[in-house]
């Protein structure tokens, strides 16, 4: 593990350098270290966000002082507190992490939605059919939410299926669109430009405001695709 | 009451000190992208300092008032009138109801922020009221001001800072701006020559000595597709020594960035949650509203400091405001 300033108002704990090698198993660190970063509670921190290799804790340099760290050694004052909290041990009889959701997404991989399902098809050399196949039956998990508010980056998308992104993005991307990009599987939460291969849409609201949590997907939630006709999607729209 | 924006002007939008709490989530920070300006407004306008003001880019703002406030404003170069009176950043005015508060063009830097005591009274979204212009949620419905908008007041309590203007309402209009001001450094914080104090990034390493040296010594040109988002700059190449592919991690406001091109990107307040470029460095907190004023063809500098030096003058410009309040609250008397 290994801690870094982030600036003067946040570090980053990095648990493992590459995510790749073993995703499952980082972002089960990742998950572990978060949780037990928020049960710690340590003065002067504003929240953590959890990515892929790293949980980022952010915090106000004043309160920190004030909970007694020396102004010049807010940095180490606070790094000792994250080790101290990362390194305990049984967690206090809580659970050691969040239990595991899993979150069914209807997507309708219909070509009038599916802008680049050919594309994906011809790049993998196999049908479009095939592709939806592939990406409905695999099961992924979420590994950091980003981009734009509400956007799951997913791992676990079959390694056939990945297709680099487009050398030009598009310019606007409808809400709902699920997408590939490199080796990620991701759905587009609201309407914005983007270099992802679009194969699908799911009717499915993934950012509202208006909730506490905003997101429907939040890190380490597990996700599986089931694909829907159009005139489903229309029904879940409503 | 409300105030209506006769003119809107070029971006102008609702801002507080940011949204914290769902950043795990894709939510930006966000706020005033000089939240310190704000406070010094909030302050001088007697309300709370986490009251939600305006941003206003480039000016053009014409706002009329439909009952009496204090205001305030703090920022960029701005020619502002109330009526046909100047009022310089940093003092406190006393706005009548009918009056109108107009922000001209910046002579240098592009933003500042307007406190109205009794702050903008729209919902807070996710625990704050500050538009968030890019996922189009909080502030007014969602998006930057437009002509004609009726901008909700909070109610007016009582306020010592009235106290300033006496009690006469025929009082000359010049007599309706406090003689004094707030320090200039927090009231008018465009600089001719900006110069940004940084930290290290973790990817400082990534590049050579020839190269740190370049960033720290030469300038860089701001260039026009700068946005609330970041400050793209164009100056000498920044390449990497490596080209280890890097895991996507958290970045924050005053973070630079350095995309494959080379030219480096100087994140601001509506910046993405996440990026997966080298950090070469993060401006430090007390110079970003400094980066806040940066625009097209302005050239910036950087200098490295210690991360406890960026501390201490976090914590030397926090007790400076604090003496500010405590001579406020005296002022108000």
């Amino acid at each position: 593990m290994e801690i870094t300033p982030l600036g003067d108002s946040a570090l980053i704990v990095r648990v493992r350098d590459r995510f790749e090698d073993a995703p499952q198993e980082t972002l089960s660190e990742v998950l572990r270290t978060f949780r037990r970063l928020q049960n710690a509670d340590i003065p002067g921190v504003i929240e953590l966000a959890p990515s892929y290799t790293t949980v980022a804790i952010f915090f106000d340099p004043l309160q920190v002082a004030k909970a007694g760290a020396k102004p010049n050694q807010a940095f180490d004052w606070l790094a000792e507190r994250v080790r101290a909290a990362v390194a305990v041990i049984g967690d206090r009889g809580r659970p050691r992490t969040l239990p595991v959701r899993v979150i069914q997404i209807p997507v309708c991989y219909d070509s009038e939605f599916a802008f680049d399902l050919d594309h994906v098809a011809e790049h993998a050399h196999v049908s479009s059919r095939e592709v939806v196949d592939l990406h409905s039956a695999a099961e992924y998990r979420v590994s950091c939410v980003g981009f734009v508010p509400g956007f799951p980056f997913l791992s676990g998308l079959p390694k056939k299926l990945a297709t680099p992104r487009r050398a030009t993005p598009r310019k606007e991307i409808p809400a709902g669109s699920v997408a590939i990009g490199g080796a990620q599987t991701g759905i587009y939460p609201m309407r914005s430009p983007g270099g992802w291969n679009v194969i699908g849409r799911t009717p499915l609201r993934l950012f509202d405001p208006e909730n506490d949590p905003p997101a429907l997907l939040r890190v380490g939630d597990r996700v599986q695709f089931h694909s829907i006709t159009r005139e489903e999607f229309e029904v879940l729209m409503q | 009451m409300n105030a209506i924006a006769i003119r809107a002007g070029f971006l102008t939008s609702i801002q507080d000190l940011g949204r914290t709490g769902f950043r795990q989530f894709g939510v930006s920070l966000g706020g005033a992208l000089d939240s310190f300006a704000l406070r010094v407004a909030n302050l001088l306008a007697g309300g709370d300092e986490s009251a939600a003001g305006l941003e206003i880019s480039f000016g053009g703002l014409q706002l009329r008032f439909a009952d009496e406030r204090i205001v305030a404003w703090c920022g960029g170069g701005f020619d502002v009138r109330i009526g046909s009176t100047s009022l310089p950043a940093g003092h406190r005015a006393l706005a009548r109801a009918g009056d109108e508060l107009k922000f001209n063009h910046a002579q240098s830097g592009c933003r500042c922020w307007l406190a109205i005591s009794g702050g903008i009274d729209v919902p807070f979204v996710l625990g704050s009221r500050a538009t968030d212009l890019r996922a189009n949620f909080g502030g007014f419905n969602g998006r930057a001001l437009r002509d004609g908008d009726e901008l909700p007041l909070g109610e007016l309590r009582p306020s010592p800072a009235f106290a300033t203007f006496g009690r006469g309402k025929q009082t000359a209009a010049t007599e309706r701006i406090s003689p004094w001001s707030a320090p200039k450094p927090w009231s008018q914080t465009a600089s001719s020559a900006p110069m940004l104090r940084f930290v290290r990034g973790a990817d400082w390493n990534r590049f050579n000595a020839s190269t740190l040296q370049r960033f720290t010594s030469e300038s860089f040109a701001v260039s026009s597709d700068s946005d609330r988002m970041g400050v793209r700059l164009a100056g000498p190449e920044l390449q990497r020594t490596d080209d280890v592919d890097l895991v996507s991690e958290a970045v924050a406001p005053g973070t630079i960035q350095v995309p494959p091109g080379g030219q480096p990107i100087l994140l601001l307040g509506d910046c993405q949650t996440i990026g997966g470029y080298p950090k070469i460095a993060h401006v430090v907190t007390v110079d970003l509203g400094i980066a806040a004023q940066l625009r097209p063809e302005d050239t910036v500098r950087f200098q490295e400091i210690s991360l406890p030096d960026a501390h201490r003058l976090l914590f030397e410009r926090e007790q400076e405001l604090e003496r500010f309040r405590i001579g406020l609250s005296l002022q108000n008397k």
